[in-house]
């Protein structure tokens, strides 16, 4: 018992911060960790869920390789992520515009804010019958200018595009919290000091707030390309992957081919989720890159 | 979306009991959430217990759409006694799996070869039968009648008649067909009647089992009469854009007059207003007359999961569920046709003429395309479908997929 207690308090130093973070490390090993290399290992079999498993090697990312779905659903995921960054700077005006002092301003930053509150089903359906070819708001408004309506939501061209301003809707209130909470941050003396200095504007906007919004937009960054990268409630809503396939994005494809009614290939939806993975990793890698770097500077 | 049927008392009972080992206990899951499903099973389940007061049924309704992946957990994990699901190929995986229970004394204790003759090849596999079905509806055209008279148009026979009453719809400013895609699904009805009519009932079958390519001329000769309605203008504009529930509207509203279905459409266009005088139903026209005649008419079905703990009270009610006078009696509350030979069926107009044609059927009885050809392929096909229905000048694209798929998926 002496010897226990004296061993603890010698190494109490070291062991105490570990003793803390062990229940995170385990939940972090089980959900995250571990699954990443399961997925890797079920890549290489072909499974129905139920069966037996079967080893096919590098298989799945052959057939991957040579599937015009992946390469649609890899091209939308690059519109998702290029589109879906225009979040950023909507935020940003809304914030700027908002951060004044007038009589009932809570209530209008409430209501910029309820889009994101809401579920993203509810987005999507409010979307999709924004978007009906025959009594959608949207087309009644072309017909009313003279236009012929366009079908976003069946028509290959447009869907992603269509998908992706509904996604836009909450994702921009979201940045929009983000600048403001940094905006009252932002330091009154500096502002009186470029004023002083004959700033105003744009440059008092580039030169003087954005600098200081520096956290909020790295913080905003990261949300939308997570959020763009996951996007999968809002096509499974307004288009269930169609028409014929032409909205798909990595992750829903993923989930058609390993979850649907139609899918049940475990191997193959996972070889989808390596790769998507990859992707991610890139991103993330440059993220852990960025702190990693900070860190050390200050 | 999980609903016990049962009261506090009996959960307290069974859980006092021990989870296993209560000889007696029947629990049944099913995904019929819909309202008249839920009644039917609800009026089933309190006619089996009247009947059997010793067994207590505990039931488990699911949210349809969630079944489809519950079941595969339940069925391995925790499996109930009784199961719901679908004839033909969509319970193949369960059944290769090793998941179904064979009911084969079920079927020869209680005669059910001669009473529910017409399922039995759907329900067979491996020269096992693999549950018990309970009802079927028909699929066919579903049409405007008043816009028919009014533009003297007489239920076509024929597919030139069919093209002819489409130009006429055309001219009076209807739209011949309308449908909506958006869960592909409905593309493929539309699709299994043109091959049927095209090629008949054996061509059809061998298809969706994977043995003919898709790039094969028959199946071209499917896709030129599709494509004689897209050229036509036969059906909506944008209908990728709606579901099935979305694209009744234009029928209700007089801008469409036929619609390729299930009997299932039925009870909502009776909802939106339609009386009986103006809607109708007929079979899908013929196309090549050396074809016998054969039907769509998808059938639902009960099953005992290998893993069941009471096995001996649900054969009991698998039993039960196949006699005549309990399929009659569930069949009035779905709408829906009785598979038992010896049931009444209902007096509405559309069962009648659903039994009528079903029954006189010689070609054969398909389940549907997605029951049919094994999962991947249906996806694959019914994307085809709809597609080809919006851009049909990719046809050859879109049928060396479809044979990609198919080499890959029958291996």
């Amino acid at each position: 018992m002496a010897s226990t207690s004296s061993t603890w308090r010698r190494n109490q130093q070291r062991l105490a911060p570990w003793l803390f973070l062990a229940p995170g490390i385990a939940m972090f090993l089980i959900y995250v960790i571990i699954p990443i290399f399961q997925s890797m290992a079920i890549s290489l079999y072909q499974w129905d869920g139920l069966g037996e498993k079967v080893w096919v090697g590098l298989g799945n990312y052959v057939e991957l390789f040579d599937d015009e779905a992946f390469y649609t659903s890899l091209k939308n995921n690059l519109i998702w992520l290029v589109l879906y960054l225009l979040a950023i700077p909507a935020g940003l005006f809304v914030a700027l515009f908002l951060n004044q002092t007038v009589r009932g301003i809570r209530i209008y930053k409430s209501l910029f804010f309820f889009p994101f509150v809401i579920s993203q089903v509810v987005v999507g359906l409010v979307f999709s019958w924004f978007y009906d070819p025959n009594n959608g708001l949207l087309n009644l408004g072309l017909m009313a200018l003279g236009f012929d309506p366009i079908p976003v939501l069946a028509d290959e061209k447009w869907v992603t595009y269509g998908i992706i301003a509904a996604g836009l809707w909450p994702q921009t209130a979201y940045c929009m919290i983000l600048y403001l909470t940094g905006l009252n941050a932002v330091d009154p003396e500096q502002i009186e000091a470029a004023r002083l200095d004959n700033a105003r504007g744009l440059r008092m906007l580039w030169y003087v707030v954005l600098p200081q919004l520096k956290p909020a937009t790295f913080i905003a960054m990261v949300v939308t390309v997570i959020g763009a990268l996951r996007s999968f409630d809002l096509i499974s809503i307004m288009t269930d992957g169609g028409p014929w396939g032409s909205s798909r994005v990595l992750a829903f494809y993923m989930y058609e081919q390993a979850f649907s009614e139609y899918g049940f290939r475990m191997g193959y939806g996972a070889a989808i989720a390596v790769v998507l993975f990859a992707i991610m990793m890139v991103y993330i890698s440059g993220f852990l890159w960025k702190m990693y770097r900070d860190e050390k500077g200050r | 979306m999980f609903h016990s049927s049962k009261t506090l008392g009996a959960i307290l009972a069974s859980t006092m009991l021990a989870t296993s080992a209560f000889a007696g206990e029947l629990v049944i899951n099913t995904d019929t959430s819909d309202p008249a499903p839920k009644k039917a099973f609800q009026e089933l389940i309190d006619g089996f217990q009247a009947e059997n007061p010793d067994i207590h049924v505990t039931w488990n309704l699911f949210d349809h759409e969630g079944y489809k992946t519950s079941i595969r957990n339940f069925l391995t994990a925790d499996a109930p006694d009784i199961a719901n699901w679908y004839a033909g190929n969509r319970m193949l995986p369960y059944v290769s799996a090793g998941l179904f229970e064979p009911v084969d004394d079920v079927w020869d204790q209680n005669g059910l070869h001669d009473s529910l003759a017409s399922a039995e090849g759907s329900m067979t596999i491996d020269g096992h039968i693999w549950g018990v079905p309970y009802t079927y509806y028909q699929w066919g055209v579903y049409y405007r009648k008043d816009i028919f008279e009014a533009n003297g148009i007489d239920v076509p026979k024929t597919w030139d008649e069919f093209l002819a009453a489409g130009k006429k719809l055309k001219e009076a400013g209807v739209t011949p067909i309308t449908i909506g895609t958006k869960y592909l699904w409905t593309a493929a009805g539309v699709f299994d009647y043109l091959d049927l009519r095209t090629n008949g009932y054996d061509f059809h079958m061998a298809l969706t089992k994977g043995e003919i390519p898709w790039t094969d001329d028959r199946v071209r000769a499917v896709f030129a009469h599709w494509k004689e309605m897209l050229d036509a203008g036969f059906f909506i504009d944008n209908h990728a854009a709606w579901s099935w529930q979305e694209a009744l509207a234009p029928m209700v509203q007089g801008k469409a007059a036929m619609y390729v279905m299930g009997n299932f459409a039925v009870a909502p266009l009776r909802e939106a207003g339609l009386t009986d005088d103006q809607l109708g139903f007929f079979q899908f026209p013929v196309i090549n007359p050396d074809v016998p005649l054969a039907e769509e008419a998808p059938t639902d079905t009960v099953h005992i999961p290998a893993n069941a703990k009471n096995k001996e009270d649900a054969k009991k009610f698998l039993a039960y569920i196949a006699r005549a006078d309990v399929q009659t009696k569930i069949n009035q509350t779905l709408g829906q046709l009785p598979i038992n030979k010896d049931s009444q069926v209902g007096d509405d107009k559309f069962l009648q003429a659903g039994y009528q044609m079903l029954s006189s059927t010689t070609g054969g009885i398909a389940q549907f395309f997605d029951r049919d050809a094994p999962a991947e392929m249906a996806k694959a096909g019914m994307e085809g479908f709809q597609e080809f229905m919006v851009k049909p000048e990719r046809l050859d694209a879109i049928l060396e997929r479809l044979e990609k798929v198919r080499q890959r998926v029958y291996k």
